[in-house]
């Protein structure tokens, strides 16, 4: 069993990963239409980069946008969650061991306390993404079963990744629904919501382009976002 | 019964036809049919294929359903935070639901969409900018309401607005000739304090080239009058067009994107033939979008520009004040609490923010101007955008949405609210009347004529 998850398994989760996030980026800005969408995005390269940049960073920095700072609850719950979900499994040393016996290659690591601190941090992300689900009626009639799905696929590999690390119970058995509940995520990620990991960064740049080259970028006036 | 005689998937194409529909009153008779018209599934789903491409479909895959867009909608927070006013789950229940159905959605449901579309949401884009997807709202019921339009369910007043875009060119039943009369008429009442005030019309190589809201010319010709004044003040090397004068398009709400495109080449001929140096449109915000924003666009220019390079009113406005075309008395600047409302269409949609604070900076007195919170891009619509203001099956709704606008202008304390916009204006008139909170309310036009300088040389002479 062990030996499919690292093997077979580990290889497929990867290609589908990668190669999914990267044929849905091609497929997005090959559905772009200039005249439909109603943004001349080749006319004005310049101008449609610099906003898209600017719609996108600021998105990033916590407490970076009018929306952000309109929401400091959802704005901690989000970067809890996100910051561990995307550095953890990138830069873990574990993972990063993983990589190199396996195809010789790895990433920078970082401290296995900080590993630590980020993987609660997005378990505690996602209680709170939750309870705010479930208590404020405007996020309530928006929720349903797939988005509590999305949820428990993403915190699983940090769920079953943390017993594994503490050795609760039999090690080599939750180092196994690691590995499995990791490579579902991967697996999945392309054809579910998850595709947001690269789609939310194509999103961003078209809204950014289209304030940028057609809704007042050309007037020197920054947008605040 | 599959297409009533009134209402049907049919535009409107021929004067007889838009005189049909205008005399069903309030559109008793329109609404009923409406009950009965079938939905051509097939073409529904069709359209939605070719037309509804990445962007849209990726905004309605990728929405977290996490709700930051709720509080952004002013018309979810004047309904006492409906949940079902929420922008994502409005359009999910409707666009979303399209799509996922494939077309296959009967009477009802279109009923309902139609209400949606038009009842709540003025597409004001506020809620994309509070979005961290970056999903618009605002861009997807204007393409939902293309959708509606294509399968016959608009309101009755949008329908007969793209009706008179199409056989008119313009938003009202006003023809070239009336169109040209009203300029000469102008001239008439106004040349004696002013000789040689003039409305030059289809002049060539002009500086600026004015277009107008054929509401304008209809009900309020004053307001000609006075933009003629104020460019001869400012000394401008001005005209008009006798064929693509107006600027507005109730297409645009309706989501009739044929009208719209008819409506914009008309203005952009004008351009051509009259190569001016620019154009200069009235102080209406939807006038603008549609022909200097999204006009490009349905006209097929790649560069997303219109021919000349365009500019809206308070553009002008503000250009003339800083340069010193247009000078203003100091003893006559505006000496009481006054606001000024941000039109979402050329404020958040199109940049102008500053350029509105620099006019206030000229005319009014220093301490006298208080901002609305919101203010700028961030600015909630006046409550009766998108068309909203004229449809009077959701009056109700409407007059609802105004709350907002009303609690913004009271909690400043201003007695003078400036609306450089159609829209707006109305609106706020409207809520006026409703609500009689004791406010006046004015076009920029009339205050700078009451306060600008007239120099010696234009003054008649005894
Ligand atoms: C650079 C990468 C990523 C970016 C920019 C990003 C961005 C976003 C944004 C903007 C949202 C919507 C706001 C929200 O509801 O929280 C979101 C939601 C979400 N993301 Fe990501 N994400 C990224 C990576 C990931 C990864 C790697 C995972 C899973 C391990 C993930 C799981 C989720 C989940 C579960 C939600 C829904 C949260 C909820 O229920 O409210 N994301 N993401
Ligand atoms: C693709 C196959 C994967 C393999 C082979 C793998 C392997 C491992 C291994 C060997 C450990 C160390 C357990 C220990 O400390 O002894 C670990 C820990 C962990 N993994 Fe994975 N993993 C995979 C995928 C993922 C994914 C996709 C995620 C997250 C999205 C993830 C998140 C974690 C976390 C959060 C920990 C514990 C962090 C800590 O030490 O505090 N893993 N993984
Ligand atoms: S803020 Fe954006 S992602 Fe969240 S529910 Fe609204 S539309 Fe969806
Ligand atoms: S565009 Fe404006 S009115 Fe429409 S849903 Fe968004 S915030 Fe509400």
């Amino acid at each position: 069993m062990y030996e499919m998850l690292t093997g077979p398994f580990f290889w497929i989760s990867m290609l589908v990963f990668w190669i999914g996030l990267l044929v849905r980026a091609i497929l997005y800005i090959r559905g772009l239409d200039w005249q439909l969408d109603r943004v001349a995005y080749r006319a004005h390269p310049k101008i449609g980069a610099k906003f898209a940049l600017r719609s996108i960073g600021f998105w990033l920095l916590p407490f970076g946008t009018q929306g952000w700072k309109k929401q400091p609850y959802m704005t901690v719950a989000f970067f809890l969650f996100h910051v561990g979900a995307v550095l953890v499994p990138l830069f873990l040393i574990a993972h990063n061991i993983f990589l190199e016996n396996k195809i010789g290659f790895s990433l920078f690591t970082m401290d296995q306390g900080v590993a630590d601190f980020l993987t609660w941090a997005v378990i505690l992300g996602t209680i709170l993404l939750i309870l705010r689900r479930i208590a404020l009626p405007e996020v309530r009639i928006l929720t349903t079963a797939y988005d509590y799905m999305i949820l428990v696929i993403s915190v699983a590999p940090f769920i079953t990744g943390l017993i594994a690390r503490y050795h609760i119970g039999d090690y080599h058995f939750w180092l196994m629904v690691h590995i499995f509940c990791g490579e579902l995520l991967l697996i999945l990620t392309p054809f579910t919501k998850l595709s947001h990991i690269i789609l939310f960064f194509m999103s961003r740049a078209q809204l950014g382009m289209d304030y940028g080259i057609k809704r007042g970028g050309m007037k020197g006036e920054g947008m605040a976002w | 019964m599959p297409e009533g005689t009134l209402c049907n998937r049919k535009p409107i194409q021929t004067e007889a036809d838009l005189k049909r529909l205008l005399s069903d009153t309030g559109g008793k008779e329109y609404y009923r049919q409406m009950k009965e018209l079938d939905i051509d599934s097939d073409a529904l789903w069709n359209t939605i294929q070719k037309t509804c491409k990445s962007r849209i479909r990726t905004w309605l895959e990728i929405c977290a359903h996490c709700g930051m867009c709720a509080d952004s909608c002013f018309i979810y927070l004047v309904n006492d935070r409906d949940p079902t006013q929420v922008p994502a789950y409005k359009i999910q229940s409707t666009l979303g639901e399209v799509i996922k159905r494939k077309g296959r959605v009967n009477n009802a449901f279109m009923h309902m969409a139609m209400e949606t579309a038009w009842a709540k949401c003025t597409c004001c884009n506020r809620c994309g900018m509070y979005c961290p997807h970056g999903i618009d709202m605002g861009v997807m019921f204007g393409y939902l309401r293309g959708l509606l339009y294509s399968q016959g369910f608009v309101p009755w007043e949008l329908k007969i607005g793209a009706g008179m875009h199409r056989v008119y060119r313009a938003q009202m039943d006003v023809t070239e000739e009336d169109w040209v009369e009203t300029c000469e008429w102008m001239v008439s009442e106004n040349e004696e304090e002013l000789p040689g005030l003039s409305i030059p019309v289809d002049k060539e190589n002009a500086d600026i080239l004015y277009t107008v809201n054929a509401r304008e010319v209809k009900h309020y010709p004053e307001d000609l009058a006075e933009a003629a004044i104020l460019f001869h003040i400012a000394g401008e090397n001005w005209t008009v067009t006798s064929k693509g004068w107006e600027q507005t398009s109730l297409a645009m709400f309706a989501g009739d994107w044929e009208a719209c495109k008819l409506q914009v080449n008309g203005v952009y001929d004008a351009m051509e033939r009259l190569k001016p140096k620019r154009m200069i449109g009235t102080e209406c915000g939807h006038a603008h979008r549609a022909t200097v924003v999204e006009g490009p666009y349905w006209a097929g220019r790649k560069d997303g520009l219109p021919p000349v390079k365009c500019m809206h009113y308070v553009e002008w406005v503000a250009e003339a004040l800083r340069t010193g075309k247009l000078k203003i008395d100091p003893a006559k600047r505006i000496k009481e609490p006054v606001t000024i409302q941000d039109s979402c269409n050329y404020i958040r949609n199109h940049g102008l923010k500053d350029i509105t604070r620099e006019i206030v900076s000229y005319i009014v007195e220093p301490g006298y101007f208080v901002d609305m919170t919101p203010n700028r891009e961030h600015n909630y619509c006046c409550g009766g955008g998108g068309g909203f203001n004229g449809i009077s099956l959701y009056r109700h709704q409407r007059n609802r949405a105004l709350m907002t606008k009303r609690d913004q202008i009271m909690s400043t304390g201003a007695s003078l609210v400036i609306a450089p916009c159609h829209n707006c204006w109305d609106a706020i008139r409207d809520l006026e009347e409703e609500y009689k909170i004791g406010i006046r309310w004015s076009f920029l036009k009339p205050l700078l004529i009451k306060m600008v300088e007239i120099p010696e040389h234009l003054l008649p002479t005894e």
